[in-house]
């Protein structure tokens, strides 16, 4: 999709995938539709069936094929349905973030967030707002590994 | 299709584009695929083209996975061989732009395509239905559902936390509209349950632990020593008339009067066998007394019981766990705690009952003598959009406040009524004609505003409040206040919730699986609710919610088998080095390890290998993250699919 991107600097419009486990947050972002919330056409989303099935290597696929920020949500803390998942979400993730540091980008580009099936509002805010800081980011150049294409 | 999403979705676009992807070998679009019309085209495109996978692009695959999935069959392909675009709800809903909306979805349907060419046929598997339901909570709610179930057969266990069933229905006087005696008609159906041979009931019990799943749950029930022999109690009554502690403030008439140590929480108590309250009991704090065991015509007390544990296997769990009010100190400014002639309507319906401590002669607490004048206040806590109260209606308050007022009124003319309200809201049969009759014909006193504070004044209290209609402040006498506190879930509703994995909302009640279509199910397969623990509602929704949540449990109840869900976690023996980091992130205990013999580069050797229980793993993948080798992975969203679908989309 860099085609899509059509990177000059005005208007860079960033690709922002999303992560959403199939209990709360993809349910969540389901109720954004049915309740018109709108957010950016940026923000696509990857169903799986918990926050915890997200491998850091999906993550970093990503990154390397020229996503510009990427965002898990999963259920509350408590709230998971399988129990723990969303525990092992934090831990990872945040490891995770480390890592990106470490590696020079920028670990605002990698969000974690806790929406529930019942959250449609909340769903279309925090997309919003995490493709507003994306955008503000600019493009990732650092990870962007031009061979994957 | 077209006309849901083709608003800001260009669909014939979105057909074309992804015509010319390799292995796309047809490509349409349709205005509704959910359709009978859709789901030929979707069959005869199967036959016609020999297609060996499917890509819907439509609504949320929560709501018509299983509808193409079981087109998909009967075009005689697997059904796991078929994947859905979301472009509704995650696409042409969310964006006004026709052209933006065209792009996103074109991306979803790629990602799409490009998970399906990896998707595998797969075959659910069977687990056997365990043909006994357990309802948690013994209020009007869980007694009708296990009526209900019982009546269909099968069998049914109740848990009550309290010493007997009946609920807050019991505490209750009279029921609004049509004034009926509430403990009249719970009563029965109380007795019904007691009686029926398929229920069974466990007062003064909670759940200790649950585990399995959908079919084959297993609960740990802890019975609570009741340091009384159930058996042999004949339910004189001796042993409470004699206890000497006799200052427990009594749970059932809210704290209006005491209650012994040993007690019977109301006359009608099922089981009409008391408990013996250990913090209250002089044998158990001091080792003194002992005289109920002396007195006992049956010798049935047994200081020495201990707590039991019975464990039982379940097919379905109904949660009926009901509600309670919110405390009404949070709310300083009405004075609960100072003046005693603040009460809250749970206190008045135990003050106006005839079985109630003044045996339904109202009268002030303070000084016993009739009150000339009641205010009562709505919205205690609801409608309360601050951190101390809950921004939700709570359903009942407006109509059992109007119930108050006018039976009151009935009774006592003299008394002066005031109701304070945010708006009054009376939608359901015969509700609106109800509090009308109230202001009408019996002079109750409505006044739209808010309550500021209560202070005492000469003898009496002054309620402080405004009138929005005259757009003034005013002070109301009154000697009775009475408090409409929010309606609450029970305090341990989440503790349930974590324990069963049945989602719960922010202010404690539970989730259903879809507010409008699956109103009396959780997202958790298998577990039912029941009353007021989903949300407020008043007794005859909470009957009908009831009647709802047995049918979905006998439906359970009544299949033999169900499938499971294919989509699991699989080991590759070759690759497993047997670390076992797997099985330290799985929540159900699914995995294990066995020593097995695998062909290692071309060598046979014997080393400890993860095996998947797949009738325990629910499929959440937390196994295929922690594997350092990927020999674990995940039917249905494997390593693979998903890293296609990442590099679609990217």
């Amino acid at each position: 999709m860099l085609a899509e991107k059509q990177s000059t600097e005005q208007n860079f419009e960033p690709l922002i995938v999303a992560f959403c486990c199939n209990w709360c947050s993809y349910a969540g972002a389901d109720l954004a539709g049915t309740a018109r919330r709108s957010y950016p056409a940026n923000v696509k989303i990857i169903k799986v069936p918990c926050s915890c099935r997200v491998n850091p290597t999906f993550i970093l696929r990503a990154f390397l094929r020229g996503a510009d920020g990427v965002i898990i949500a999963g259920c509350h803390p408590g709230d998971c349905h399988y129990t723990t998942g969303n525990y092992f979400t934090r831990r990872r993730m945040t490891l995770l973030m480390g890592l990106l540091g470490y590696l020079g980008v920028d670990k605002a580009r990698l969000r974690v967030e806790w929406v529930s099936a019942a959250e449609g509002n909340k769903f279309a805010e925090v997309m919003t707002d995490f493709a507003g800081t994306i955008k503000a980011l600019g493009e990732n150049v650092k990870l962007r590994d031009l061979r994957c294409k | 299709m077209r006309k849901h999403i083709a608003a800001t979705v260009d669909v014939a676009r979105v057909a074309e584009s992804v015509r010319s992807i390799p292995d796309v070998a047809f490509a349409t679009d349709y205005r509704y695929m959910c359709s009978e019309g859709g789901q030929t085209l979707l069959r005869q495109a199967v036959k016609e083209h020999g297609l060996s996978r499917i890509v819907v692009c439509a609504c949320s695959p929560r709501m018509h996975e299983a509808t193409f999935r079981k087109a998909a069959k009967a075009a005689g392909l697997n059904p796991y061989l078929v994947e859905i675009a979301n472009i509704r709800e995650h696409c042409s809903w969310v964006h006004k732009d026709k052209e933006v909306g065209t792009a996103k979805a074109i991306a979803l349907a790629k990602a799409a395509i490009a998970k399906v060419r990896l998707n595998t046929p797969l075959t659910a598997g069977e687990s056997p239905v365990v043909k006994r339901a357990l309802v948690i909570g013994g209020g009007i709610a869980g007694l009708q559902t296990a009526l209900d179930i019982a009546e269909a057969g099968y069998k049914v266990d109740i848990i009550e936390k309290s010493p007997s069933i009946g609920g807050k229905m019991a505490q209750l006087d009279k029921t609004f509209p049509t004034l009926d005696c509430s403990a009249c008609i719970l009563t029965p159906k109380m007795v019904d349950a007691a009686a029926h041979e398929n229920i069974t009931i466990h007062t003064y019990s909670e759940l200790e632990k649950v585990s399995g799943y959908v079919g084959q749950f297993e609960a740990v029930i802890r019975k609570k020593a009741r340091s009384v022999a159930v058996d042999r109690c004949s339910g004189c009554g001796l042993c409470m008339e004699k206890c000497p502690s006799k200052k427990a403030a009594s749970e059932f008439d809210e704290g209006l009067r005491t209650r012994s140590a040993i007690y019977i929480p109301f006359a009608q108590a099922i089981p009409n066998v008391p408990v013996i309250d250990r913090e209250q009991c002089l044998k158990f704090q001091a080792d003194k007394c002992g005289l109920c065991a002396k007195i006992c015509p049956a010798g049935a007390i047994e200081y020495g019981q201990e707590d039991e544990l019975i464990t039982n296997k379940y097919g379905a769990i109904v949660l009926a766990t009901g509600f309670t009010t919110i405390d009404p100190v949070r709310f300083g400014e009405f004075g609960y705690l100072h003046h005693k002639d603040v009460i809250t309507s749970l206190e008045f319906e135990r003050l106006t009952n005839a079985a109630g401590p003044t045996q339904g002669k109202l009268v002030k607490l303070s000084d016993g003598k009739k009150p000339k004048s009641i205010v009562f206040v709505s919205c205690v806590g609801s409608r309360d959009t601050t951190e101390r109260g809950k921004s939700y209606c709570s359903k009942i308050c407006c109509m059992y406040t109007a119930k108050h007022a006018l039976l009151v009124k009935e009774k006592y003319p003299d008394i002066a009524v005031k109701v304070f309200y945010i708006d009054v809201r009376t939608p359901g049969k015969g509700f609106d004609e109800f509090q009308r009759r109230a202001v009408e014909e019996y002079g109750v006193e409505y006044i739209k505003g808010m309550v500021g504070k209560v202070t005492e004044e000469g003898g009496g209290l002054a309620v402080h409040a405004s009138d929005v209609a005259a757009g003034t402040k005013i002070v109301a006498e009154a000697d009775l206040v009475v408090l409409a506190t929010a309606v609450t879930p029970s305090s341990d509703a989440r503790k349930l919730a974590s324990m069963l994995s049945a989602s719960i909302d922010t202010d404690d009640f539970y989730t259903e699986a879809h507010p409008k279509l699956r109103p009396v199910e959780s997202p958790t397969a298998g577990i039912f609710l029941s009353g007021v623990c989903q949300g407020p509602k008043d007794i005859p929704e909470t009957v009908a919610q009831a009647g709802a949540a047995a049918v979905k449990a006998i439906g359970l109840l009544s299949k033999d088998k169900l499938l499971t869900n294919p989509c699991v976690a699989h080991v590759n023996e070759t690759t497993c080095s047997g670390c076992l980091a797997c099985e330290k992130v799985c929540p159900y205990g699914a995995i294990t390890a066995d020593y097995k013999q695998v062909n290692s580069k071309g060598l046979k050797e014997r080393r400890l290998i993860a095996h998947v229980n797949e009738a325990l793993c629910q499929g959440c993948g937390a196994c295929s993250v922690a594997c350092p080798s990927g020999a674990m992975d995940l039917r249905g969203f494997s390593n693979k699919q998903i890293m296609a679908e990442v590099d679609a989309l990217c």
